[in-house]
């Protein structure tokens, strides 16, 4: 996004910059505390994670993929994330649709109840599945009575990495969609194109980038979930255990090069989640800013 | 298809040419129902089986008291140092040009993306005495990791990129003829950022603000690591969610679960009545 | 979804099928993946150990062994899978639901408020197998730096005032809750039989913890990765352990001339063997680990086999002979116990507040 404000070429550099900008030195010093910030704030944990990793070589790194339960952990997350990020997107698309396109009473109080699982803690967020599905439960009696596992198993998990990852989509999509206005579709729709219609050739190439990012953010954070999915996930070794779950259960065996091995593997994912963000916004920077200037 | 009166739904929703909104919002309705709202009833109504007086009770005991405390203090501040630090980076981020600027922008999202269990153990392995940054502290008579400070640099680590990415979209779209204008009229460059830019981004930065001090509140994952877990000192409100957990005390968790959801209702609906608002007024969120 | 062009209003048909389509997606993410795993779980007998925290090593060892032994036995081949955690949680999540056919958890009073809080499990376990359901016992003892630089020898050395004691959370930890257990009997002995001393004693102790870990395990970490502390009271067998994963160069063990006898039970969940049809493995698997072989697996894992002759003597070299009491004899029953130390309000709680 950054580079739609391009700042435009002057005709005098220096005046007709410093006018719109702070001097150089402060600049600079701006620049430098925020940078040694993030650094220390966030660089520095993840550089942390793969010196441990590495901490004895590769064939100990690549030794902790070897085993059958880390196996089974990357599947099990894959899965889960399969199911979890089409679901929200659909619902992401579907909510923007209905909250941005359209106005109606208590707008406000529908964003924020999609909001909401965002400030819920996860410990929470995991609590609430057992209170609905656990056989002292609303509805975990009956469940079980029929056999019927949801909690401690893979229903349950992917519920609560729904529940986490509910708002992302949704929450990326509705300032975009907002800010796109309404004319462009009203005017497919005068045009005779069907709903449908509109939504794929008119909607649909406005918001992809944000879109295709917000399913990258969604899909990093529901394999990275582990407060919520800890609660409900029962810790059955080869069977419930995410990869955030697996983590731990190295870092507790004081296994911390496997431990962090696979920790990288998630933080590996998130970067590619980052890079692959990047790669976009530079390849189709033109696209995006003449999207963003279009209105 | 013959059209009742349809006062009632006009009033509900002004209408449009487009169509999808009883597909959408209905679909919308339903996974929020049985996603989020279901299962939260049910931590309301276990919590309610204790009566108001009852979650009264659980709110004001000492312990259950400070651990709130703890959480929404310490989170208050890491939202705060998240914020200024925030707005910064999103200044530096879209105004100046510099080496590496993509990659730093990349980064913000970091915490987004890195599950907090690894945060966590990350973090608690550099603040440690023994730890890489943990040993420079020490030095100056800090300690970090294991003390509230400790909860601080986490709750600062999770809520970073909610500052910067309400704020920044906001930085781009400022209109650069304002700020001239403002210089031109003999205004300096301070004054300028203080009166004509600031201003229009407040609601902004208050959104992130929130987003943060919400996320903080609810924090477990990567806080047991790094917290210290002392009664009344370092002993955040989820971890006593789990506390009581632990003893069988499901009224009780739920009691401070719905206390601590209410609150986060409440930040949450007050940061999208300040968006609705910021839109009304100056045209965008 | 609806191709109609410029269909304006929602239909109450439109409102239903929207309904019928999150429902439908609901349902299938949901309960399609169930239906894949419980397939894949029907084609063998499966047995689910919900166990504690620092029996990971020792139950993979045992597992591994049982499932030889009943192959030979019956020709039946059985999956035996293991889920550890905190004692206290892993107690929680067999009453909530999870489908356990065994428990082996870290202190008596956990598999109580299984049996009180769901029935799963009848209130007289304790009868149903030998030795009152405990296959093996342990004790707690210290771990200290190398040389032991604070002089640590006993309980009473805890408390001296610049000892820092890293020890779990006896809220959310069995062994937590054992170290506070075997502090304040310590105590009782010594001070005369007096509580009122014996609290204080172990209220002063819990002043010099500066890391409340969640389980025995974080406390581990933070002692011997992190380097916190001077003295980490814990279970016996956790003690070696550290030695073999951390290296003997590093930390010392400090066996004191009294600690407690450490009750880690083990219960059959009567409701999920019915349900699940595997009564008949689920007994064998809890008789195998008074076997002979499983005792010595115990043994060599560093906890205290109620068969001392089927252990090797190396291993048994390895656990000291040293006082240890009872907390019954003491504090009368485990639900008294759990009640007067570790619930809401109970001793812990009054330590742990701030003076005033």
């Amino acid at each position: 996004m950054s580079s739609a404000v391009a700042i435009r070429p002057p005709a005098r550099p220096d005046r007709a910059e410093s006018v719109v900008t702070e001097g150089r030195a402060v600049r600079w010093g701006l620049t430098g505390i925020a940078i040694l910030f993030l650094a220390l704030f966030l660089v520095l944990p993840l550089v942390t994670v793969f010196i441990q990793a590495f901490a004895k070589g590769w064939s100990a790194y690549f030794a902790a993929f070897q085993e059958a339960d880390a196996r089974s952990a990357i599947r099990l997350t894959l899965l889960v994330a399969a199911i979890a990020v089409p679901f929200n997107l659909v619902f992401g698309v579907s909510a923007a649709w209905a909250i941005a396109k359209f106005e109606f009473r208590g707008k406000n109080l529908l964003v924020t109840l999609i909001d909401l699982p965002f400030s819920v803690s996860p410990v929470v967020s995991g609590l609430i599945y057992v209170l609905v599905f656990g056989s002292q439960g609303l509805i975990g009696p009956w469940l079980i009575e029929n056999d019927i596992q949801v909690i401690f198993a893979v229903p349950g998990i992917v519920l609560a990495t729904i529940f986490v990852t509910f708002p992302f989509i949704a929450r990326q999509l509705i300032p975009l969609m907002q800010e796109q206005g309404t004319a462009e579709e009203e005017a497919a729709l005068t045009l005779g194109a069907s709903g449908w219609h509109a939504f794929r050739t008119v909607t649909l190439p406005n918001i992809r980038w944000g879109l295709l990012y917000s399913v990258l953010l969604c899909n990093a954070r529901a394999m990275g979930e582990f407060g919520a999915v800890s609660v409900v996930s029962g810790h059955i070794r080869g069977l419930t255990n995410t990869l955030p779950l697996h983590v731990e259960i190295l870092y507790n065996e004081y296994n911390f090069v496997a431990s962090f091995a696979v920790a990288s593997l998630l933080a590996g994912l998130a970067l590619v989640t980052l890079v692959i963000k990047s790669l976009l916004e530079w390849r189709y920077s033109a696209d995006i800013a003449a999207g963003a200037r279009r209105h | 298809m013959a059209e009742p009166p349809l006062r009632p739904r006009r009033r509900f929703r002004q209408p449009s040419v487009i169509p999808g909104f009883g597909l959408t919002f209905g679909y919308t309705l339903t996974c929020l129902g049985v996603i989020v709202l279901l299962p939260l009833a049910a931590l309301v109504a276990r919590a309610s089986g204790l009566g108001l007086s009852g979650i009264w009770d659980v709110a004001t005991d000492p312990r259950v008291a400070s651990a709130l405390r703890v959480s929404f203090g310490v989170s208050l501040l890491a939202a705060l140092t998240a914020s200024v630090f925030g707005f910064l980076v999103a200044w530096v981020l879209t105004r100046y040009r510099f080496p590496g600027q993509k990659i730093v922008d990349a980064v913000v999202d970091l915490p987004f993306a890195l599950p907090t269990a690894v945060a966590g153990i990350a973090l608690a392995s550099l603040y440690a005495p023994n730890g890489l940054v943990g040993e420079q502290l020490a030095k100056i008579g800090i300690e970090a990791a294991y003390t509230p400070v400790g909860i601080y640099i986490a709750m600062v680590f999770i809520g970073l990129p909610f500052a910067v990415r309400t704020v920044q979209p906001l930085i781009v779209e400022i209109d650069k003829e304002i700020e001239e204008a403002s210089a031109t009229l003999g205004a300096g460059r301070w004054h300028t950022l203080v009166r004509v830019v600031l201003p229009p981004l407040i609601p902004a930065v208050l959104t992130g603000f929130a987003l943060a001090f919400a996320r903080g509140v609810g924090e477990y994952g990567s806080i047991i690591f790094i917290a210290g877990n002392l009664p009344y000192v370092s002993e955040i409100a989820p971890l006593l969610i789990v506390i009581k957990l632990s003893e069988f005390d499901y009224g009780g968790a739920c009691a401070i679960a719905t206390i601590m959801l209410g609150i986060s209702f409440v930040t949450l609906l007050a940061i999208n009545l300040i968006q609705a608002w910021s839109r009304r007024r100056f045209g965008y969120v | 979804m609806s191709f109609t062009p410029n269909a304006r209003r929602p239909s109450r048909r439109k409102l239903a099928l929207a309904l019928c389509a999150g429902t439908v997606c609901l349902v299938s993410a949901g309960f399609g993946s169930a239906l894949l795993i419980s397939g894949a779980a029907l084609a063998q007998t499966e047995l689910l150990n919900v166990s504690y925290d620092p029996t990971r090593e020792l139950y993979k060892d045992i597992n591994a062994a049982f499932v030889e032994e009943w192959k030979a036995k019956t020709g039946e081949t059985v999956i035996v899978r293991a889920a550890h955690g905190g004692s206290g949680s892993q107690a929680r999540t067999v009453i909530d639901g999870i489908p356990a056919d065994v428990v082996t958890l870290g202190i008596p009073s956990d598999i109580d408020a299984i049996s009180r809080l769901s029935k799963k499990i009848p209130a007289d376990w304790r009868t149903k197998l030998p030795n009152e359901g405990l296959p093996y016992t342990s004790t707690v003892v210290f771990l200290v730096r190398k040389g032991n630089p604070k002089g640590v020898k006993d309980w009473g050395d805890l408390v001296k005032p610049d000892v820092k004691v890293i020890t779990p959370n006896p809220k959310t930890s069995a062994g937590g809750r054992w170290n506070f257990l075997a502090a304040w009997g310590y105590a009782y002995e010594k001070e005369g039989k007096s509580a009122d001393k014996a609290n204080a004693f172990v209220g002063q102790l819990y002043k010099q913890v500066p890391v409340l870990d969640t389980g025995a395990r974080g406390s581990t970490v933070t002692f011997a990765q992190r380097g916190l502390g001077d003295v980490l009271p814990t279970w016996e067998n956790e003690a070696y352990l550290v030695f073999d994963e951390f290296g003997r160069d590093k930390f010392d063990v400090v066996v004191p001339p009294t600690s407690i006898y450490a009750e880690p039970p083990v219960a059959l969940v009567d409701a999920n063997v019915d349900k699940k049809g595997t009564r008949k493995q689920a007994e064998a698997y809890l008789q195998f680990l008074y076997s002979d072989k499983a005792q010595a697996i115990f043994a060599k894992h560093h906890y205290r086999p109620i068969k001392r002759e089927a252990a090797k003597a190396e291993d048994l070299a390895q656990l000291p002979e040293l006082k240890l009491f009872k907390i019954e004899d003491l504090q009368g029953n485990w639900d008294d116990i759990q009640k007067k130390n570790f619930d809401n309000g109970g001793l812990f709680d009054q330590l742990s507040k701030p003076a005033p």
